[in-house]
């Protein structure tokens, strides 16, 4: 009975072909943007999420050589996502932030990424802190296809769309700061010696690399490098003396900046410091040199800071009319005080890139696909607490494009210009931007 | 000239720093015949006790004559309960046993201080000294380290020279069982070898936390060049210590000075590799007695 | 009747049979050996995660390295506290000919071996003459000095940001296989290769010549051994072992950087070594995999239990492991093979 066979066939064909319409479009999750019909079901749209949580992961330096300062940035993001969770969470989620130490040793970072990637099923690596550290791991988390959001680090490898889709920058990087700092320079000390003191790693190179762009060739005397693993620096500061530096640029971390400062007291040397933002946090630098006072002065420390130059992409912790710093005091006040922390600029870069975090995720939509969270930050994230606006598209994958510069002033960093952008190229210009800092959310969460 | 001038006077009170290792090393090493890998984790323990002590007391100097009674307590538990148990095994146990140790005590600090840098307080001024104009760019505190780490030195060798006990144990270090039979309290001058190690140790960590900033792991490469120091200067004699030190500090200045920093522990492993090329077992040492 | 006054002298029969021929070869005993191991590898890198086969690769890398070092210390006496510096140059020399010639990566991992051997060679020349803590010495600044040259040379070696070493799966096993398995089987396989060298290496003519001259240099010199030959060999052979563990590194990790060559590093192996137990080869595979797995696993621990989200907690799994150090060490003085050996020989005599 061929009729019925092919009939009956037929119907099968048809029912499967329904069937399978009908499941597609319930097993599919939102392509991206918000589902319109409020109340849709959180479901586990991605590895990391369920219809409750958001996994993240990171791999942070907690202890060792790199964990001064620097093991105070997760825990002040993680404060950020635990007031977020107690305020209503992502679209309902609550972030669960983990983050592995890795003692800066890529060995153990590449480790501990495979374990968050391949056994913890993370839903993306936040935050990734350190330039050796995340380069080891950079490929290998764009092979897996995870997001790779916010790299700490100012290196501008993480701009790399076409070899590292998934990968982003957040903090202004190094060579746009050079930049910034060397144009600064460039028009203040006309015709003065320069002398360069740089890390001998990828932060101090590019800096350099920024500074050069700017500063005429001709007014640069000497170019003095330190390894952080030794901390004597006495020849290399006595040979920016001997070659006779009016204005010494530092790209160098805070502890090499105090001791850069206390051997150049030692050698009776008084030059205008220039120094990175990375080194320049007044808190913690006040807080290293504290002990030097002769008669234990009080406020020594900062004494020592004063008039040091340097430049700033996040408000200044010192001014508190800011609608952000009062609102991430505020969070710091409520999660942060009773892990002894100062209220310093790495709580503020933690609790910053947390925001931008919760920015992001918001606009993946209710139940995103980790590609969603990538489309989100290629489409674009609104400027909020950092002072100039996101470079994010689909072409360029860095972050902060800009920054003030401000003079070290009884303890605070006091802005004396308006906030600078400019791109990481050698010619490309380095204009004003004069729009005003948006005003922070008073729930203290970006709109979704 | 200036500049010349400059890298050589800090390369020396770098130098005395890297002798102040040296010398914990060597009285380990002749007194005892172990290489103690967590003599710089111990002087980083004890600074951190002298900044507690300073803090709640306000005294510079009770927190360092703390540090080095803690250094003398801290250095006799570490013989007693984790070297003398691995004596008499393969050496290189003593070796791992002393690893461990370094791991425990950075691991134990940063739980107990956290890994944040700590401001140390120098026991004398830090402004620069000069003659006339000229910045010499050494500071009264710089003297007051070379003082203190030279005056260590002498004791030490006139103690192992012209002292009894100092002759005990140089006896326990070269035949242990001998030295026994011939009445020596072996056990005894084990742990006294390690307890004044620990106490010069702590010196060191307090002469150099100033120009480090503490932390656990402020001391790691202060350790690896005061070894260096010891090497060539040979572990047998104190003045090979400071010998080493002050050579090994010249050294790597003019190579951070002229060169940059890039060279600077490869000009250290030249310094290395030469002198133990000409002399094998450093510069100090004396006739080869135990090799044919 | 037969007498029985005749002591009945036992002569044990020689041996017979197919496997007869194993006794009697060296060689054909660590090929089977070798066979079975890869075997039981195999069964083991299928039945584990992606993560647990990363690891695997990882323990079969420090596995190699410490393996040339077991037999530097243990068997020709000498000591190295700067085999992480030979497993710089294999893992950069590895990366090197990957991106610039694209050999084939078994060539790639033999001439990253022999490239180490031949500064293995060099330094061996040097320090011929040291002995015990100068040796020591020497070998420490070496690995701290030499991770500085990726900086000097920055424009070839990449300074700090390294270079990449970035293994594909082969066409032949399919787009979907898993590429840490891949990295397990490449590392297991010339693991499983050195082991066989070593192996022969060891129960040949030159092993017990190195073992002459640790147990007495001067007596060894008097019956005719060439001490300075022997010794340089000792230490070409640790440097290939480091080397080739450096490549193997470079492997699974994906990219070589100054900072994963550390001083640290070196100290490792050498605790590896020494717990594990000296001069056998067994102990290099205990040393290796308790270096791999006993700080994940502490760290696990801690995590599981919130520690480790902040600096000071994060130091208990480090104080922990320290501590494990210490009581491994006196708890086991002759390495845990050497603790397992008497075990064995207890068990055997009862």
């Amino acid at each position: 009975m061929i009729r019925s066979h092919s009939a009956r066939l037929a119907g099968v064909v048809a029912g499967l072909a329904a069937l399978s319409l009908v499941a597609a479009a319930c097993s599919s999750s939102s392509s991206g943007g918000s589902t319109s019909g409020g109340s849709s079901k959180l479901t586990a749209s991605a590895p990391g999420i369920t219809a409750t949580t958001i996994t993240i992961g990171s791999h942070q330096p907690l202890t060792g050589i790199a964990a001064p300062g620097y093991d105070e940035i997760a825990p002040s993001s993680n404060a950020y996502f635990q007031y977020v969770n107690a305020h209503g969470g992502i679209y309902g989620r609550k972030i669960v932030y983990k983050y592995l130490n890795d003692q800066y040793n890529p060995t153990i970072t590449a480790t501990d990424v495979h374990q968050l990637i391949l056994q913890d099923g993370v839903y993306a690596i936040f935050n990734g802190l350190g330039t050796p550290t995340h380069l080891a791991v950079a490929p290998f988390i764009n092979s897996e296809h995870v997001p790779d959001v916010f790299v700490a680090s100012g290196c501008e490898c993480w701009n790399a769309p076409s070899t590292l889709p998934d990968t982003f920058g957040w903090q202004l990087d190094y060579i746009r700061e050079g930049k910034i700092l060397g144009a600064y320079i460039a028009q203040h000390f006309k015709g003065k010696k320069i002398g360069y003191f740089y890390q001998d790693d990828e932060f101090g190179q590019d800096g350099i690399k920024g500074l050069n762009y700017e500063i005429p060739k001709s007014q640069v005397v000497a170019e003095e490098s330190y390894d952080p693993t030794n901390t004597k620096i006495a020849p290399q500061v006595a040979a920016l003396k001997a070659k006779g530096a009016q204005v010494v640029v530092s790209f160098s971390v805070p502890a090499f900046t105090a001791l850069l400062k206390l051997t150049m007291l030692g050698l009776k040397y008084n030059p205008q410091l220039v120094v990175s933002d990375v080194g320049s946090d007044a808190i913690t630098l006040a807080g290293l040199l504290a002990e030097f006072a002769k008669n234990k002065t009080a406020g020594f420390g900062n004494s020592l800071t004063q008039g040091i130059i340097t430049d700033g992409y996040l408000p200044s912790l010192g001014d508190t009319s800011n609608s952000w710093i009062a609102l991430f005091h505020k969070i710091y006040e409520q999660y942060l005080v009773k892990k002894k922390f100062p209220f310093d600029g790495n709580v503020l870069y933690g609790l910053a890139v947390g925001y931008t975090f919760v920015q992001a995720m918001f606009k993946a939509g209710r139940n995103p696909t980790r590609q969603d969270l990538i489309n989100a930050v290629n489409a674009g994230i609104p400027q909020a607490s950092a002072v100039a606006p996101f470079a994010y598209s689909a072409t360029d994958h860095n972050g902060i494009t800009g920054a003030y510069i401000g003079i070290i002033k009884n303890g605070a960093l006091v802005q004396t210009t308006p906030v600078y952008v400019t791109d990481d190229t050698p010619t490309g210009a380095i204009t004003t931007y004069s729009s005003p800092q948006p005003t922070a959310p008073k729930s203290g969460i970006p709109s979704p | 000239m200036v500049e010349f001038l400059e890298f050589t006077l800090e390369g020396l009170s770098a130098g005395m720093i890297y002798a102040a290792i040296a010398l914990s090393l060597v009285l380990i090493w002749r007194g005892t015949g172990v290489l103690n890998y967590a003599q710089g984790a111990m002087a980083m323990f004890t600074s951190f006790i002298a900044l507690e002590i300073i803090y709640v007391t306000g005294n510079y100097w009770l927190g360092f004559v703390s540090a080095l009674a803690a250094g003398l307590v801290i250095g006799a538990i570490a013989e007693r309960v984790i070297v003398r148990p691995v004596t008499g095994k393969p050496p290189l146990n003593a070796v791992i046993v002393t690893i461990g140790l370094l791991i425990l005590v950075e691991g134990l600090a940063g739980l107990l201080y956290g890994s944040n840098n700590r401001s140390f307080p120098p026991a004398f001024s830090i402004d620069g000294l000069s003659i006339g104009s000229v910045a010499l760019g050494i500071t009264r505190n710089d003297i007051f380290t070379g003082a203190a780490v030279l005056l260590a030195a002498a004791i030490l060798a006139l103690t192992f020279r012209y002292s009894s006990i100092g002759l005990r144990l140089r006896a326990t270090a070269f035949n242990a069982p001998v030295a026994r039979l011939l009445g020596v309290r072996v056990g005894r001058m084990l742990t006294l070898g390690w307890a004044l190690a620990g106490l010069l140790g702590a010196l060191a960590g307090l002469l150099v936390s100033p120009s480090t900033f503490l932390n656990p792991n402020s001391m790691d490469t202060i350790f690896v060049l005061g070894f260096t120091a010891a090497v060539i200067g040979g572990l047998e004699s104190p003045a090979g210590a400071v010998a080493g030190g002050l050579i090994l500090g010249v050294v790597l200045s003019y190579a951070g000075g002229y060169l940059g920093s890039e060279v600077v522990n490869l000009f250290g492993l030249a310094a290395l590799l030469l002198v133990l090329m000409f002399r094998p077992t450093g510069l100090f040492s004396s006739a080869q007695a135990r090799r044919v | 009747m037969t007498s029985q006054v005749t002591e009945q002298v036992e002569v044990p029969a020689a041996p017979r049979g197919r496997l007869d021929w194993l006794n009697r070869s060296t060689l054909g005993r660590h090929l089977a050996v070798a066979v079975a191991g890869a075997v039981i590898l195999y069964l083991i890198s299928v039945g584990l995660d992606a993560y647990r086969d990363y690891l695997m690769a990882e323990v079969a890398a420090t596995v190699v390295a410490v393996a040339g070092l077991t037999v530097l210390i243990g068997l020709s006496g000498q000591i190295s506290i700067g085999n992480g510096a030979f497993m710089a140059i294999g893992g950069y020399t590895g990366a090197l000919l990957f991106s610039h010639l694209h050999w084939p990566l078994a060539l790639i991992i033999i001439a990253a071996a022999l490239v180490a051997a031949a500064v293995g060679a060099i330094f061996g020349v040097a320090a011929a003459r040291l002995h015990g803590p100068y040796l020591a010495g020497a070998t420490l600044m070496f690995a701290v000095a030499l991770p500085f040259l990726a900086n000097t040379f920055a424009n070839q070696l990449g300074g700090d940001q390294g270079l990449g070493f970035f293994v594909t799966t082969p066409a032949f096993l399919g787009v979907n296989f898993s590429l840490q398995r891949w990295q397990a089987w490449v590392n297991c396989a010339a693991g499983l290769i050195a082991f066989i060298l070593l192996a022969n290496l060891i129960r040949s003519k030159v092993g017990r010549s190195w073992r002459a001259i640790r147990d007495d240099e001067i007596a060894a010199a008097l019956a005719g051994l060439n001490i300075a030959r022997l010794k340089i060999l000792a230490f070409v052979v640790s440097a290939a072992a480091a080397g080739l563990g450096g490549v193997l590194l470079a492997i699974f990790n994906g990219t070589v950087s100054p900072s994963l060559f550390t001083l640290n590093l070196s100290i490792q192996l050498l605790t590896a070594a020494v717990l594990g137990g000296l001069g056998t080869l067994a102990g290099s595979i205990w040393g290796g995999a308790l270096l791999v797995i006993v700080p994940i696993y502490l760290e696990d621990v801690a995590v599981g239990h919130g520690f480790a989200s902040q600096s000071t907690s994060a130091a208990i799994p480090i104080l922990a492991y320290g501590v494990v150090l210490i009581i491994v060490m006196l708890a086991f003085p002759r390495g845990i093979q050497g603790g397992l050996n008497r075990l064995i020989k207890k068990k055997g005599s009862a």
